[in-house]
């Protein structure tokens, strides 16, 4: 007879183990579900996670580009996991990313074609701002008047998917388009160019950007105040406000930070691996940096290494379709498989398994 | 030691190089799509006509795909994956991989890009794309014919030329012989999202449509009509003959194969050059799917008539007079429009209610 026990405390082995655990029962299911498709298993696996990184032909094009698509999950992710150790629910930062890209390409294509050195870094500016400013949206709006966070910032999404579109064949299309929506494309606009920062590496300014926000976070939620306040406040509300944390203070600060950093992904997104201002340009980063949070455990290292794994599933599930014809869709299954096996393995962490010979029901 | 050493070199490459001769035997052609193969639409027919270039060439030939690539900064790198995986040539199969696909193209020269629906050529990309307008034009005629309410359902994807071209021409034809038709027109900015394309069925069912056209690749809008009873539908991209005879009377079905097939045949010749090509009913790359007996048979007669016409060329679809929405002259009397005006249409024709989304 197996029972479960609850812990007292949520175990820190189990807690930093499962993830890795999570990643095993989905190499396994995962190949038995390959092996159904009439697939070799090992071979999947193989080229799911090991091609990527050395394979002899893809190797040297992959691994720069494993940086290029985990940047902007794990730059949005950093800002995301703030709020939701606060209990601050940002759910829109596909709304911020798109903003972010918008105003940001927007400041840019107006300098067209202008070579001033001034240009990258007032994008940048611009696409923090953006998305800075589509977060306050939800939070002013919170602390005004109790909106709740969640349903605000994911209606924003639709809203700022209709801008994009609207930009996209208005204000930013590109005049010399024959009449097709589209923005001009940055690469034939070196100032505005985020180039990769040494040749090769895939090191585009969204990458460093991610690495440095990683930083911050860490040092923010290690050895500052306001980075004992979020976590204060998330683990006990109640505790935190006798503390004297300013609960609107701390709302506008969360929101705002995953807002600019949503939108400097978008910025960095658009204006180099993008390339241009197009309807559809979100791919649903802002949503699957939300997993990548909580696969990272809300940890900006976790969440690190959460956003490399993830762009691996991506980049090799790819590969598996190239290489061995495997359907789009079993590569999602696959993807997320990984999710449920991790959301299952947290009952490890938070309960013990007890076998009982002489159980009496 | 060295002589050893260079003997060995020497192998090596020879062992290389027989390698690469043996892999260059099989011509491999790569398709990049937008939706799932199974989308019942525009990648379904895409991946038909890689099917039918791997049947036509057997052995000769082998086949690789990816499918459901968004179109934006993942483009690219599919694309590169797919020239490092050895392809000769490949087919980007949606509007949104254009700038991808030049950008791809000029890393790779030796190899051979087609995309489908842009504008952009290099000396190895090509251009294709068919008039679908055409199959909109007998769309629209058994449209106008068959309405009761006087109301045509449109869904919209996104508002680029080949989107307006198709509501222009099913309006134009639906007008010529139904006066008072009115066009509601939704923009459901997706090519392939059935909840979306079934939320906007149903939306201008309730605007008293009882009639739907669809630019969008799913049968969701099919089987929303179905549901409803009495309306009629057509099948996009694909016949989707499933839901034959009602509320799916007709259908626009696309048809790559042959292309597909004269251009892999191109590149095993060493023939291939960089072309544009914009076909028609005519050549069989637009086809009408068969009209049912929902349709009364003058109609039906009518519309084959029409498809007729304009597969010989005698007739085209857009011929004057017709004005602008604004009112301003576009053609006069028996003028036809010209491929430049088509390709790079952003506008409305007289008489269509509503704003193409900021223009």
């Amino acid at each position: 007879m197996i029972h479960l026990e609850k812990r007292p405390q949520p175990s820190r082995f189990w807690a930093g183990f499962t993830p890795i655990l999570a990643v095993i029962a989905t190499m396994i299911a995962g190949g038995i579900m390959f092996w159904m498709l009439g697939k070799d298993p090992l071979e999947a696996i193989r080229t799911i996670f090991w091609d990527p990184l050395f394979h002899e032909t893809f190797g040297p094009y992959s691994r720069p580009q494993l940086l290029v698509k985990a940047a902007p999950l794990i730059l949005i992710a950093i800002g995301l996991s703030l709020g939701f150790r606060a209990g601050i629910w940002n759910i829109g930062a596909e709304g911020q990313y798109i903003m972010g890209a918008i105003c940001g390409a927007g400041v840019g294509l107006a300098f067209y074609p202008s070579d001033s050195i001034l240009i990258f870094p007032a994008m940048v500016l611009a696409g923090a701002i953006g998305g800075w400013a589509w977060a306050m949206i939800p939070g002013l709006l919170k602390v005004k008047f109790g909106t709740n966070e969640i349903l605000v910032s994911l209606m924003l999404v639709y809203v700022a998917e209709n801008l994009l579109a609207s930009v996209s064949q208005g204000l930013l299309q590109n005049p010399e388009g024959m009449g097709f929506p589209g923005s001009r494309n940055f690469r034939d606009f070196p100032a505005a160019y985020n180039t990769e920062i040494i040749g090769g590496t895939g090191m585009h300014w969204g990458v460093a950007a991610a690495f440095i926000a990683v930083i911050f976070a860490y040092v923010l939620l290690t050895r500052h105040m306001l980075g004992f306040q979020v976590r204060l406040t998330g683990q006990a509300p109640r505790a935190a406000r006798f503390a004297g944390v300013n609960p609107t203070r701390l709302i506008l600060f969360c929101l705002g930070t995953s807002g600019a950093l949503a939108g400097l992904a978008g910025l960095f997104e658009v204006s180099g691996p993008a390339g241009q201002v197009t309807i559809d340009f979100n791919s649903g980063y802002g949503f699957t940096a939300i997993i990548v949070a909580f696969l990272g455990r809300l940890h900006p290292i976790g969440i690190l290494l959460a956003g490399l794994l993830m762009a691996l599933t991506y980049i090799g599930g790819e590969l598996a379709q190239l290489m061995l014809g495997l359907p789009g869709a079993a590569i999602q299954m696959f993807q997320g498989m990984l999710m449920f096996f991790l959301l299952a393995m947290d009952v490890l962490s938070h309960y013990r398994i007890r076998f009982n010979k002489n159980a009496t029901a | 030691m060295r002589a050893v050493k260079t003997l060995l070199a020497g192998v090596a490459l020879a062992a290389g190089l027989a390698g690469a001769a043996q892999a260059q035997d099989k011509t491999k052609v790569g398709f990049i799509f937008v939706g799932p193969v199974g989308d019942g639409g525009w990648t379904y027919e895409h991946n038909q006509g890689r099917l039918a270039v791997e049947e036509e060439f057997g052995d000769s030939v082998e086949t690789i795909y990816q499918e459901s690539v968004p179109e934006g900064a993942d483009a690219e790198r599919a694309i590169t994956q797919m020239a490092l995986a050895g392809a000769d040539l490949i087919f980007t199969t949606s509007f949104g991989y254009m700038d991808a696909t030049v950008a791809v193209a000029e890393k790779f020269p030796d190899i051979k890009f087609e995309h489908a629906t842009g504008y952009k050529t290099a000396p190895n990309v090509s251009v294709y794309s068919a008039r679908f307008y055409e199959g909109r034009a007998v769309q629209g005629h058994i449209a106008g014919k068959m309405t009761k309410s006087n109301i045509i359902g449109y869904i919209a994807s996104f508002p680029i030329p080949e989107v307006i071209r198709g509501i222009n021409s099913a309006y134009i034809h639906a007008k010529k012989v139904n006066p008072d038709v009115q066009f509601k027109i939704i923009w459901a900015y997706t090519w392939f999202d059935p909840a979306k394309e079934a939320d906007a069925a149903k939306a201008l069912i309730e605007q008293g449509a009882d009639v739907i056209l669809q630019h969008t690749d799913s049968t969701a809008p099919q089987a929303a009509a179905q549901e409803a009873g009495n309306i009629i539908t057509f099948g996009q991209a694909s016949d989707m003959s499933d839901y034959a005879p009602m509320p799916r009377v007709s259908s626009i079905i696309d048809n790559w194969a042959p292309y597909y097939i004269a251009r892999t045949k191109a590149v095993m010749d060493g023939t291939w050059e960089s072309v544009s090509t914009w076909d028609g009913i005519g050549s069989g790359m637009v086809g009408i799917g068969e009209i049912t007996d929902a349709v009364p048979a003058d109609v039906k007669a009518e519309a084959e008539a029409l498809r007729d016409s304009l597969a010989s060329g005698e007739y085209h679809a857009f011929t004057g007079p017709l004005n602008k929405q604004d009112g301003s002259a576009w053609l006069a009397e028996g003028e036809t429009a010209d491929d430049g005006t088509l390709a790079g249409m952003n506008f409305y024709v007289e008489g269509i209610e509503g704003e193409i989304p900021s223009n």
